[in-house]
């Protein structure tokens, strides 16, 4: 049973996102090339200088059930929401165990966000100032707490591998992912449910992320506001929402006949070590996480068609970006489809790397890239072919795509996927 | 004026149903907080807090340990209601 070196595949995917529900609708939204973007209602939000966001197209407390939802954060319930879709989607019917095809030993989750149960902390201080102590929830604790995502799926689906939350901003769902395919590699799992999950529009984080001139101040023209690319973008929409996927050892799937998206190589990493907010402008770093990739995994460069870029429409990232991509790629970044989701998901933040990397497994899947939407002027240092206003067709044959993800703190996670 | 043992059963079984999902109809006296009504150790101070409100009742910590039924919580608060 143990390995270290076994081969990870994709076998279940779940999402709910600014553009829908569950992950064909979101899929729908993204080859439309919809907006997931919109003004932020409501009197609290009145006097920030941000008051737009892309807000989950379906409340979860429209899909959960009250005593359910009541002790979850938010960004646990969309966790859950996603989770529950993917391991249906996988094929199984019930929790490990329950549902004899998974044993729980062998069952792991791995899901993170980027902050945590944010939303929960400050509307619990709230109470405590408006209504004294002892009206705090006693659930406040398991609620806010960064590994309750985790958790509470690994009791949904009994999980005892293992039940983690790396934490590293806007790279936390990427390297869950990448970790929970680490786990399956090395023999710990066979099966693992990981992803990304964020819930952060609240005042106090829109007014932070804005103070810090991150996020765009397009409140006049919200479904233009996330721009990727484009010469007048000025930076990022936040968004909330889940995406989750299935990964199993490739024996374990074809031992019960699951169907298989695809395969999931491996991760590179990297860290700055340049600044606590700022990207490193010639992306050096992301350089580095690329040139690890292409070392750690049999990834060649000549297959890669497709990258869901990081990307989040601020002036020095998409650019630092592409720059590393250029380096590591040379000429083979020619041959890759470059499509940034944000412009339509806003940022998901530690939930960026889950939605994304469904949209990664997708994309090789029906082997259509994603359009990047409101691209009007394309900055000319651009030096890289971006997907525009439409979806394209991705070759016939094995083909390989990318999907980066970074974070305040200088974390780089490039994860690497390929059709079987 | 204070509450009957009907009106505090009655009241009980309105929070468990909030917090837990529990029909109504199922929180009779005999029945365990924790065995029966998937009331958890955290639900149970929410419970608690809900009930001191709703019935003008205080109920100290050490005290809580010794609800295990709806019948042992709404005796409590038959005898210490305000």
């Amino acid at each position: 049973m143990s390995s270290t070196n076994r081969t990870v595949v994709v076998t279940g995917i779940g999402a709910t996102t600014p553009l829908g529900g569950d992950s064909a609708s979101t899929w729908e939204g993204l080859l439309a090339g919809r907006s997931g973007v919109s003004p932020l209602e409501g009197e609290r939000f009145a006097d920030l200088p941000v008051r737009i966001a892309a807000s989950a197209a379906v409340d979860p407390g429209e899909v959960l059930p009250r005593p359910v939802a009541r002790k979850l954060d938010r960004s646990a319930q969309f966790a859950l929401i996603a989770a529950r879709e993917a391991w249906a989607d996988a094929g199984f019917t019930a929790a490990a165990g329950e549902d004899q095809a998974i044993d729980p030993d062998r069952l792991g989750t791995v899901i993170a966000s980027g902050i945590g149960g944010v939303t929960t902390l400050l509307d619990q201080y709230d109470v405590l100032k408006e209504k004294g102590a002892r009206r705090v929830s006693p659930h406040t604790v398991p609620m806010l707490m960064p590994n309750s995502p985790s958790a509470n799926v690994g009791l949904e689906v009994n999980a005892q591998a293992g039940v983690h939350t790396p934490v590293s901003a806007c790279a936390s769902g990427a390297e869950a992912i990448g970790y929970a395919v680490e786990m399956i590699r090395t023999g710990r799992a066979d099966v693992v449910v990981a992803g990304g999950t964020e819930a952060a529009i609240h005042p106090l984080p829109v007014a932070a992320f804005a103070n810090m001139m991150a996020m765009s101040k397009n409140n006049d023209e919200p479904q233009k506001a996330s721009r990727p690319y484009d010469t007048a973008r000025d930076g990022f929409v936040l968004g909330e929402g889940a995406g989750v996927v299935i990964l199993e050892s490739a024996e374990h799937a074809a031992k019960r006949g699951a169907r298989v998206y695809c395969e999931a190589l491996g991760q590179g990493l990297s860290a700055d070590s340049h600044h606590i907010a700022q990207p490193e402008p010639t992306g050096r770093g992301i350089a580095a996480a690329l040139q690890n990739l292409l070392d750690s995994t049999d990834l060649k460069a000549s297959e890669v068609v497709h990258l869901n870029a990081h990307a989040t429409s601020t002036p020095q990232g998409d650019i630092a970006e592409i720059k590393a991509l250029r380096k590591i790629l040379g000429e083979d970044l020619d041959h890759v489809a470059v499509s940034a989701t944000k412009s339509m998901t806003g940022h998901l933040l530690g939930g960026a790397g889950g939605i994304e990397t469904v949209a990664t497994v997708l994309a090789l899947y029906c082997r259509t890239a994603p359009p990047t939407i409101n691209v009007d002027e394309l900055d000319e240092t651009v030096d890289a072919d971006i997907v525009r206003d439409e979806p394209r067709a991705l070759p016939e044959g094995t083909i390989a795509a990318i999907n980066n993800s970074f974070g305040f703190g200088g974390h780089n996670v490039v994860l690497a996927f390929r059709t079987v | 004026m204070a509450a009957t043992q009907e009106e505090i059963v009655a009241g009980l079984a309105e929070i468990v149903n909030e917090i837990a999902g529990i029909p109504t109809e199922d929180v009779q006296l005999d029945k365990s907080f924790t065995d029966d009504l998937d009331v958890d150790s955290l639900s149970m101070v929410e419970v608690v807090v809900a009930a001191e409100e709703r019935f003008d009742v205080k109920i100290p910590d050490d005290d809580v340990k010794n609800l295990k039924t709806v019948g042992d919580a709404t005796k409590y608060i038959l005898d210490h209601q305000g």
